[in-house]
C-alpha cells in the first residue's frame, strides 16, 4: 500500500517525537523534516534516522510543494499564524499541534470523522487531549454547572515553546472543554513539576454537578478511556469517577511510549498520538482518490 | 542602619488557613490597619494567588476583583501587591484586570526550577509600569546553584527582586543563610525570603535570611498563613528593630493590626500541630495540610502516612488532586491487608 507523505514543521521535542512515531506508521511516511538550524538535536536525530531534512522553515514546502500531502505544524502558535496562509494556498492538509486556535479543534475519540473534511485541524493541547474526552462524558451524562481540568507534567517534558505558551495553553484547553462538554463555565490549570525522577503526566477532571448520575459515569468513563487507548496506549484511569467534598472527580495518568523523550513525557505522547490518529484517518480515507493519479 | 522591606502576606497566605473564605469586610479592616501601621507592601488574594479559585485548591468566598477593589480602597499609602502563578493566572484574564484595579506590585511565582514560565507575566507587568518581583516556590527542592540560575533568569526578564519561598516550612537557619548568601552575591537585585513555621523556625529563618543579606522579608499577622503559618509579622518587626534593621513600620500600630487580625480574621491562631511538623519534615507544601486532613478523615487513613507519601512523590503546590490518588491507593493497600 502506498503511504501518505507528510512533512513535519518544527524540529523541537514534539516534532522529533512525532517523526519517530511516524516511522512506525503503516499509513504515513515522513518525506521532509523541517527546522531552522541544521545542528539542533532534533535535526541530528532525524538525519541519523535517514529522513530528509531542511533548515528552510516554511520555505522548504513552498519550494517543493509536491513533497507532501499533509503538514504537521509543531512550531509555535505565533509561527503557525504565519504558516497557515502559505499552506492553505498550497492546498495542504494541516494538523496543527500549537495552541494557535486557528483550525477546527480535534479530539480523535470524539470528532475524528467530522475533521476528515477540514483542511486545518488543531490538536488543542496535551491537557486538552487527556481531559476533554472525560469532560465530554460528564457534559453528556450530567447536569453540570462547572468543569475544571488540572494537569501536572514533568518539568523536563516541557520544552521552551510550551513554557512560553502557558497562557495559550490555558485559553486553548478551556475553549476545547467548552466546545466538547457544552459547559460554558470552565477552568484549566497546568502545573510543571520539578520532581526528580520526573513524574508521569496526570490529569484530573473536576466538576460541579447537581445530583451526579454515578451509574452513567461508571459505564461511560471506562468506555471513553478505551476509545482514547486505541491511539494512546499509555492512557489509563487511575481514580475512577467519585464524589469528594461535593466535587465530582476522576483522574487519568498518561505514560508515553518513550520514543524521543522518556516515558514520563505522556503530555507529548498524547498530543502526538492524537495528531497521528488524525493523519492516518486522512490516509485511509484518501486511499481511493490517490489510487487513480498514478502515484 | 540597614533597611528591610516588609511584604505583608496576611490577606493572601492567610486565605490558605481559612480555605480561601476571606470576606471583603475582613480585607477592608486589616488593609486599613496595615496601612495605618505603615506596612510598605500589602498582598491580597486567594492563597495560590490571582485566578486560583478552583475545585483543585479551594474556591474563594469573593471574586478576585472584589478583593482587589476592597484592598485598594483601604490602602491609601501602602502598595497593593498580588501573587500570580502562570498556569493558574493568564495575562488576559487575570493580570490585566488586576493592574486595571490599581495593583502596584506583582509577585510572579513559579516552582523553584521553572522560572522561564514567568517571563511573559513579568514583561507584561513592567510594560504596564508596575513593580515586578520573581518568586521561587518550594525552593528547598533545588540546589543553591539552581536557585541562582533560576533567579538570574527572573532578573533578566525584568524582575526587581527575587523572593525564595520555604513553602513547606522545612528549612533550617543554616540552609537559609547558605542560599540567600549565594543569591545576594550573584544577583544585582534585592533578595527576599518567605518563611513557613512548620518546624518552629519561621522567625529564626527570617533572621538568618536578613543576616545573610536578604532585604525583603515576608510576614503575616499572628503568622496567619498556610500550615502553621508564616513568620509572625509583629514579631518580625520587633526582632528586626532589636537587631538594628529599619523597617519603617510603626510597632504599636503593627501590634494593633495583629490584634485586629486575631479578632476579625483568624479562626484559630496558627500553631504547630502534629501534621504541620510532618509537612515540614516531609517537605510538602503547607497548604496541603487542610485538604490532606479532610480527605484522610473521609477515607479513614492516617493523614501522616498521606503526607509522607506526598513528600516521597515530591508534590508541589497546585498538585492537590494527587491527595485523592494517594489516599485511594492507601485505602486499597489497607483493604488488602
Amino acid at each position: 500500500m502506498k503511504k501518505t507523505r507528510v512533512a513535519i514543521l518544527g524540529s523541537g521535542n514534539i516534532g522529533t517525537d512525532l517523526l519517530i512515531k511516524i516511522l512506525r506508521s503503516q499509513y504515513l511516511e515522513c518525506s521532509l523534516f523541517i527546522g531552522r538550524h541544521l545542528n539542533s538535536p532534533g535535526m541530528n536525530k532525524a538525519g541519523s534516522l535517514g529522513v530528509r531534512i531542511s533548515d528552510l522553515s516554511i520555505e522548504a514546502i513552498e519550494r517543493e510543494p509536491d513533497c507532501c500531502q499533509v503538514v504537521f505544524d509543531a512550531t509555535s502558535a505565533l509561527d503557525h499564524r504565519k504558516h497557515w496562509p502559505v499552506l492553505k494556498k498550497l492546498n495542504k492538509r494541516v494538523i496543527d499541534l500549537t495552541p494557535s486556535g486557528i483550525g477546527e479543534m480535534c479530539v480523535p475519540a470524539l470528532n475524528i470523522e467530522h475533521c476528515l473534511d477540514i483542511e486545518n485541524v488543531n490538536m488543542i493541547t496535551c491537557g486538552g487531549q487527556a481531559s476533554i474526552p472525560l469532560a465530554s462524558v460528564i457534559g453528556n451524562t450530567q447536569d453540570v454547572e462547572y468543569i475544571e481540568v488540572v494537569s501536572t507534567i514533568a518539568s523536563r517534558s516541557a520544552g521552551p515553546a510550551t513554557r512560553i505558551n502557558l497562557d495559550e495553553y490555558v485559553e486553548s484547553t478551556e475553549k476545547g472543554i467548552r466546545k466538547f462538554s457544552g459547559c460554558s463555565n470552565v477552568k484549566a490549570i497546568l502545573t510543571l513539576s520539578p520532581a526528580q525522577p520526573p513524574i508521569d503526566m496526570q490529569t484530573t477532571v473536576f466538576a460541579k454537578v447537581t445530583r451526579p448520575d454515578m451509574q452513567a459515569l461508571k459505564e461511560e468513563i471506562p468506555k471513553m478511556a478505551g476509545r482514547v487507548q486505541h491511539y494512546v496506549p499509555g492512557y489509563s484511569i487511575i481514580v475512577p469517577p467519585m464524589v469528594e467534598s461535593d466535587r465530582l472527580v476522576t483522574m487519568v495518568r498518561v505514560r508515553g511510549l518513550g520514543d524521543y523523550l522518556p516515558k514520563y513525557a505522556g503530555n507529548m505522547d498524547i498530543i502526538n498520538c492524537a495528531a497521528i490518529a488524525m493523519a492516518e484517518e486522512y490516509a485511509k480515507a484518501g486511499e481511493g482518490e490517490r489510487g487513480g493519479d498514478g502515484r | 542602619m540597614k533597611r528591610i522591606l516588609i511584604h505583608d502576606v496576611t490577606l493572601r497566605d492567610g486565605n490558605h488557613a481559612i480555605s480561601h473564605k476571606m470576606t471583603a469586610v475582613q480585607i477592608a479592616a486589616y488593609a486599613a490597619a496595615a496601612d495605618a501601621a505603615g506596612v510598605p507592601v500589602v498582598e491580597v488574594g486567594h492563597g495560590n494567588g490571582l485566578g486560583a479559585s478552583s475545585l483543585q485548591v479551594g474556591e474563594s468566598a469573593i471574586s478576585d476583583e472584589l478583593m482587589l477593589k476592597t484592598a485598594r480602597m483601604n490602602l491609601p499609602d501602602s502598595k497593593l501587591a498580588i501573587h500570580v502563578i502562570p498556569g493558574f493566572a493568564t495575562i488576559n484574564k487575570d493580570l490585566k484586570l488586576a493592574i486595571d484595579n490599581g495593583v502596584d506590585v506583582v509577585r510572579v511565582a513559579s516552582h523553584c526550577t521553572e522560572a522561564d514560565i514567568t517571563q511573559r507575566h513579568i514583561n507584561y507587568v513592567r510594560d504596564r509600569g508596575k513593580e515586578a518581583y520573581g518568586v521561587l516556590m518550594m525552593s528547598h527542592m533545588a540546589s543553591k546553584e539552581t536557585l541562582v540560575e533560576e533567579s538570574q533568569k527572573m532578573e533578566s526578564y525584568g524582575a526587581e527582586g527575587v523572593i525564595i519561598f520555604d513553602s513547606a516550612g522545612t528549612y533550617l537557619p543554616g540552609q537559609v543563610s547558605e542560599r540567600v548568601r549565594e543569591l545576594v552575591a550573584s544577583l544585582n537585585i534585592p533578595v527576599g525570603f518567605h518563611a513557613h513555621n512548620n518546624l518552629g523556625l519561621g522567625i529564626a529563618n527570617s533572621m538568618a535570611a536578613a543576616e545573610a543579606g536578604a532585604s525583603i522579608i515576608d510576614g503575616s499577622a499572628r503568622g496567619f498563613g498556610a500550615g502553621s503559618g508564616n513568620a509572625q509579622i509583629e514579631v518580625l518587626i520587633a526582632v528586626l528593630e532589636k537587631m538594628d534593621y529599619q523597617t519603617g513600620v510603626d510597632f504599636y500600630r503593627m501590634l494593633d493590626a495583629a490584634d485586629l487580625a486575631e479578632r476579625d480574621l483568624l479562626k484559630e491562631i496558627p500553631r504547630i500541630k502534629s501534621l504541620s511538623i510532618v509537612s515540614g519534615l516531609s517537605g510538602v507544601f503547607s497548604g496541603f495540610i487542610k485538604p490532606v486532613e479532610r480527605i484522610s478523615r473521609e477515607f479513614n487513613v492516617d493523614a501522616r502516612d498521606v503526607l509522607f507519601e506526598l513528600g516521597r512523590r515530591q508534590v508541589v503546590a497546585g498538585q492537590e488532586d494527587i491527595i485523592i490518588d494517594v489516599v485511594s491507593k492507601l485505602c486499597a493497600t489497607k483493604d488488602e491487608r
